[in-house]
């Protein structure tokens, strides 16, 4: 149905091809998941397909690309509409009508059908996607999710033989997510209908795909093969397939059920065993001891980039006293490190040819020993950049009169005609991490707004440390909380990263060269002259966290912090929150994203409709609930069994 | 809420359960439909042609045109807000209806105070107050600054700014009785793509707005001050490039999406649209010319009709090129004839009733008398309230969530 003739992409004015020697058969009435890392090039690929690479972006093409028998040099998007459906990342950029019902028809009215059959498949597509009580309903009022499905809605109505997704579930909660994907595989299976589809988050995806296309790194050859196989050789892999390689499972599961089959003896040996204290607040220094247990010398480590996580995620280990989470006991925040300074042993005993995969495991921090970490100069600096962040560690922990970093009390806020919040209570300690978690629309958004007095309360009261958040000038609200937003590039305006740097200095009124330096810290290899929009996701989202923790706020709030970031960014982002945490900088986190969750929070708040329905340890709630589990709580449920990363020291 | 746990192994299994033939080339065929019998056909939200609410809304507006009397006008106003509040649907745009009454106050508002402080040329006798009067130079001869007002002139000033107010909510009215949107969408097949292309920029201009509000949002998170003129420079270029990207992606969202298919016509009809329209258009020029000059009396009219007739036989031909099919247009009925007839019916008879008896209509204010309501006129100003009965009511949103 889809066939690619090695093909080969160069952009204009890049030096290199951006994929090369791409070349692969998809049949018809498969799904097929293109998967890589960040900027190997998966959205070129896709773009392909549809002939918008490269008639709309430009670029030379060489090779062929054939859909449904029609070669794409010849055609142009438009006149392959009636074969490839796209729905892009961003679904409200797809949007040309204002109501659901003109935007299913749009396509077909384009390619000229007849109004009956319009008319038909219009009622047959509203039916098939679960639409047709928002029929007439402006687009602009629906949720996430609905808007991801009147997305492909929109793009099915011609009945096109080919579906093409660019990262359809990355926006929305687990709920919409599996609405959408099982949407999909009724397409698949019941039409017949040909989707490629690339997506960040395998483990929502993987157990659907009957192929797997790998772009392993830029530029270099895909691997096909069925999903056991190329999972098995994968830089990115879901948890399911990191905790079936850590069993040396064969062939590996993809989906919990048949993780659960097999994972009998492996329950049985953990039975013994009690999880990792799960990172409770007053643990703090545990959490990143855990993800010590990663056997991954930090010289096995070649991408360099992977490399700052570790610095990150070890000083709280090499600086037993200092993570003075409420409570924090220091002999044994202390002891720990003898503990991560035994795993590394096992370094180098991992298999060699996932050596380089390991750099960017899911679940992994990559931590080195103390010692590494005290040799590096880094590590120190961040800790005299960060340590005495005011409020955080041993001065927030003595001052009786705010024990919490922020601190809502029945709080309401209304947005417009609507509720967004009603009677909401939410304590944050210093060196604690929260994931607020509900599906989109449910108030998490809201909630971190009003933590940074971007919206003001109705009723209740908003704390940030001592200050009142929507009354204090952002001048100084800077130094005691500090979001960074769901799209980062909001934060960034200057035209290089220098530029930014050096304005996020004079914004927090830090000595010149502070948030540089954080930037290098957190994200090594990033030169000043760089413009922030030619930056990747990942280091983008890093680069605003720099500029926002030049000012050290005691509080940071990050808003769906891993939106389009691969497994790799995800780790180094893991570890560089671990590290601040441990710091004594209180964290809350806004997630769709349950492993990151499981990863990295303390305690999960669950919202619904403005509402607080669940708040409580990480471990208890996520068990609790099918939609928020992480993959391994549900794999090893009944015990409170989180991430690899617990499994793999557990059983080291 | 357990399907993610109990997901069955679907994915790999698809191969045995895949529907052959999916789909011929053609895309005419049918799939097997899927579980689900069709909605009923019920009529659309909106189910009278947007056209129709104009129409009504421009009678309205004709008729405020031809009066200045206070208590017509709020009569007309008054109209037309029963009218809104009784069928707008419940849709963004429809909200829109608020900003043209305050626009219209606003205007009230500058005009009494313009007349206050620059003084009326209505002459006067009864004064209300005098302000301190600023002396110009002379070359400002004829200008006045402060000085007394006076009762007459703010009555004029009030009785003329409130049929441009008039106008001003008419139109507001019909904004929010029918999207602008769904009325460019009843043009004529070779001007659609353009009426896509309007109605894309008229979204274009709320997500500018949106996205501004977001950027000056995030100031306050770099610890800038959210308010004031710097503020919005400084956000300005970001929200113009995050709306250039947005504009690139919907075009490739629209290119890819079928937008601007063309159908291949052979070139002799190709010609002559060109020549059609561009003859009619000159046409239409020379006619106009004709028309307003004294000389063209004698051929204005006709060549202004040849023109005009041949641009539009031009622009029928221009829509063979275009494939587009239109999804379940809206139905010009009853309903819409008679919403139609109850705005032309305010009108005419407004017209009617200044020609016959323009003292009522326009109250005088030298010497100053209180407007009285001329009954006849204000009885064919309530034939405007007819849609709020002929027309079906909007239906209850569902809930929205929040």
């Amino acid at each position: 149905m889809i066939r690619f003739e090695d093909v080969c992409v160069t952009y204009d004015g890049a030096p290199e091809p951006t994929v090369r020697g791409v070349d692969f058969e998809v049949p018809e009435g498969e799904l097929v998941l293109l998967v890589g890392p960040s900027g190997v090039g998966k959205s070129t690929v896709l773009g392909a397909v549809s002939g918008l690479v490269p008639h709309f972006t430009g670029g030379t093409l060489s090779g062929r690309v054939v859909v449904a028998g029609r070669d794409t040099r010849t055609h142009k998007p438009r006149e392959l509409a009636d074969v490839v459906g796209t729905v892009g990342q961003d679904p409200l950029s797809h949007f040309v009508t204002d109501t659901v019902e003109d935007e299913l028809a749009y396509g077909m009215e384009s390619l000229g059908l007849p109004p009956d059959v319009m008319r038909r498949r219009v009622e047959e597509t509203l039916d098939l996607l679960g639409l047709s009580g928002l029929r007439d309903r402006p687009i602009a009022t629906l949720s996430g999710g609905q808007q991801q499905r009147v997305a492909i809605g929109s793009v099915l109505t011609p009945h096109p033989e080919v579906l093409v997704l660019d990262e359809p579930t990355s926006a929305l909660d687990p709920a919409a997510a599996e609405e959408v994907l099982a949407v999909l595989q009724r397409l698949v299976h019941d039409l017949g209908t040909t989707v490629l589809m690339a997506e960040h988050r395998l483990e929502r995806v993987i157990q659907y795909a009957d192929q797997v296309v790998l772009l392993p790194s830029p530029g270099a050859r895909p691997v096909v093969g069925s999903p056991a196989d190329v999972m098995a050789v994968s830089p990115v892999y879901p948890p399911v397939v990191d905790l079936g390689r850590l069993a040396g499972w064969s062939p590996l599961p993809l989906t919990i059920r048949d993780a659960r089959r097999r994972a009998a003896p492996l329950r049985e040996r953990l039975d013994e065993r009690d999880p990792a204290p799960g990172p409770a607040p007053s643990d703090a220094g545990a959490k990143p001891t855990s993800g010590g247990a990663k056997p991954t010398g930090a010289g096995a480590d070649p991408t360099g980039a992977g490399a700052k996580p570790t610095s990150a995620g070890a000083k709280p280990a090499g600086d037993g006293a200092e993570p003075a989470g409420a409570g924090a006991d220091p002999t044994s925040a202390g002891a720990k490190p003898t503990s991560a300074g035994a795993k590394p042993t096992g370094a180098g005993a991992r298999d060699a040819a996932v050596a380089s995969a390991a750099a960017v495991a899911p679940s992994g921090v990559l931590v080195p020993t103390p010692a590494t970490a005290a040799r590096r100069p880094g590590a120190s600096l961040l800790r005299r950049l960060l340590g005495k962040a005011p409020g955080a560690g041993t001065t927030a922990a003595a001052d009786p009169a705010s024990p919490y970093a922020a601190e809502v009390r029945s709080l309401a806020v209304r947005r417009g005609r609507v509720q967004a919040l009603r009677r909401v209570d939410l304590t944050v300690s210093p060196g604690e991490t929260v994931a607020l978690m509900g599906r989109n629309g449910a108030g998490k958004s809201t909630l971190l707004s009003a933590l940074v007095g971007l919206v003001e309360p109705a009723t209740g009261s908003v704390r940030a440390g001592d200050a009142v958040p929507h009354r204090t000038a952002p001048r100084d609200l800077v130094r005691r909380v500090g979001l960074v937003p769901q799209e980062p590039r909001d934060l960034l305006y200057a035209d290089t990263v220098a530029a930014e740097c050096a304005a996020a200095d004079r914004d927090a009124e830090a000595a010149p060269g502070t948030c540089r330096a954080l930037l290098t810290e957190l994200l090594p290899g990033v030169s000043d002259g760089i413009h922030p929009r030619d930056l990747s996701e990942g280091q983008r989202l890093t680069l605003a966290l720099a500029v926002v923790l030049t000012a050290r706020p005691p509080l940071m709030l990050l808003d769906e912090p891993t939106r389009g970031l691969d497994y790799a960014a995800k780790a180094r982002l893991v570890g560089i929150l671990r590290g601040l945490a441990a710091d004594g900088h209180a964290i809350v986190l806004a997630t769709h994203d349950v492993e990151l969750a499981a990863e990295l929070a303390h305690r999960v708040v669950l919202l619904a409709e403005g509402e607080v329905i669940a708040d409580g340890p990480t471990a208890d709630v996520a068990v609790a609930s099918p939609s928020f589990a992480p993959q391994v709580a549900k794999i090893l449920a009944p015990r409170k069994w989180l991430t690899v990363a617990q499994v793999r020291e557990a059983l080291a | 809420m357990l399907r993610s746990g109990a997901q069955p192994a679907g994915g790999r299994a698809a191969g045995a359960a895949r529907v052959g033939g999916g789909g011929t080339p053609s895309g005419g065929g049918t799939r097997p439909a899927p579980a689900g019998v069709p909605s009923p056909g019920r009529p659309r939200t909106a189910a009278l042609h947007p056209g129709a609410w104009w129409l009504w809304a421009i009678g309205l507006g004709v008729a405020a045109t031809r009066t200045t009397n206070p208590l017509l006008l709020a009569l007309l106003v008054a109209v037309s807000a029963y009218v809104v509040l009784a069928r707008r649907p419940h849709t963004p745009w429809s909200r829109s209806y608020g900003a043209f009454v305050k626009l219209a106050l606003a205007v009230l508002v500058v005009r009494l105070l313009f007349t206050a402080v620059l003084g009326s040329p209505v002459p006067g006798t009864q004064v209300i107050v005098t302000l301190p009067e600023v002396p110009l130079p002379d070359w400002a001869q004829g200008i006045r600054l402060g000085g007394r007002v006076t009762a007459e002139g703010l009555a004029f000033a009030l009785y003329d700014a409130m049929k441009l107010a008039t106008l001003l909510i008419c139109v507001g009215a019909a904004n929010a009785l029918a999207s602008p949107s769904r009325l460019l969408k009843s043009l004529p097949g070779a001007l659609y793509e353009t009426g896509v292309a309007v109605v894309v920029a008229l979204t274009f201009a709320p997500s500018l707005i949106a996205d501004g509000r977001r950027l000056r949002a995030a100031r306050r998170l770099r610890g800038r001050p959210d308010k004031g003129v710097r503020g919005l420079l400084q956000v300005g270029l970001p929200v113009l490039e995050g709306a250039l990207e947005r504009s690139v992606a919907l075009a490739a969202a629209m290119d890819a999406r079928g937008y601007g298919r063309t159908a291949s016509v052979p070139a002799a009809v190709r010609r002559t649209t060109a020549a059609l329209t561009l003859g009619g258009l000159l046409g239409v020029c020379a006619g106009t010319y004709g028309v307003l000059t004294a000389e063209g009396a004698t051929y204005g009219i006709p060549v202004l009709v040849a023109g005009l007739a041949a641009a539009l036989a031009g622009l029928w031909l221009g829509g063979r090129r275009s494939l587009r099919t239109r999804y379940r247009p809206d139905r010009w009925g009853a309903r819409a004839w008679l919403v139609t007839a109850s705005g032309a019916a305010v009108a005419a008879l407004l017209f009617l009733a200044a020609a016959r008896d323009p003292a009522a209509l326009h109250p005088g204010v030298v010497p100053l008398v209180a407007p009285t309501l001329p009954l006849w006129p204000a009885a064919a100003v309530l034939i405007g309230l007819l849609p709020a009965f002929v027309t079906p009511a909007p239906e209850q949103p569902a809930k929205e969530p929040s």
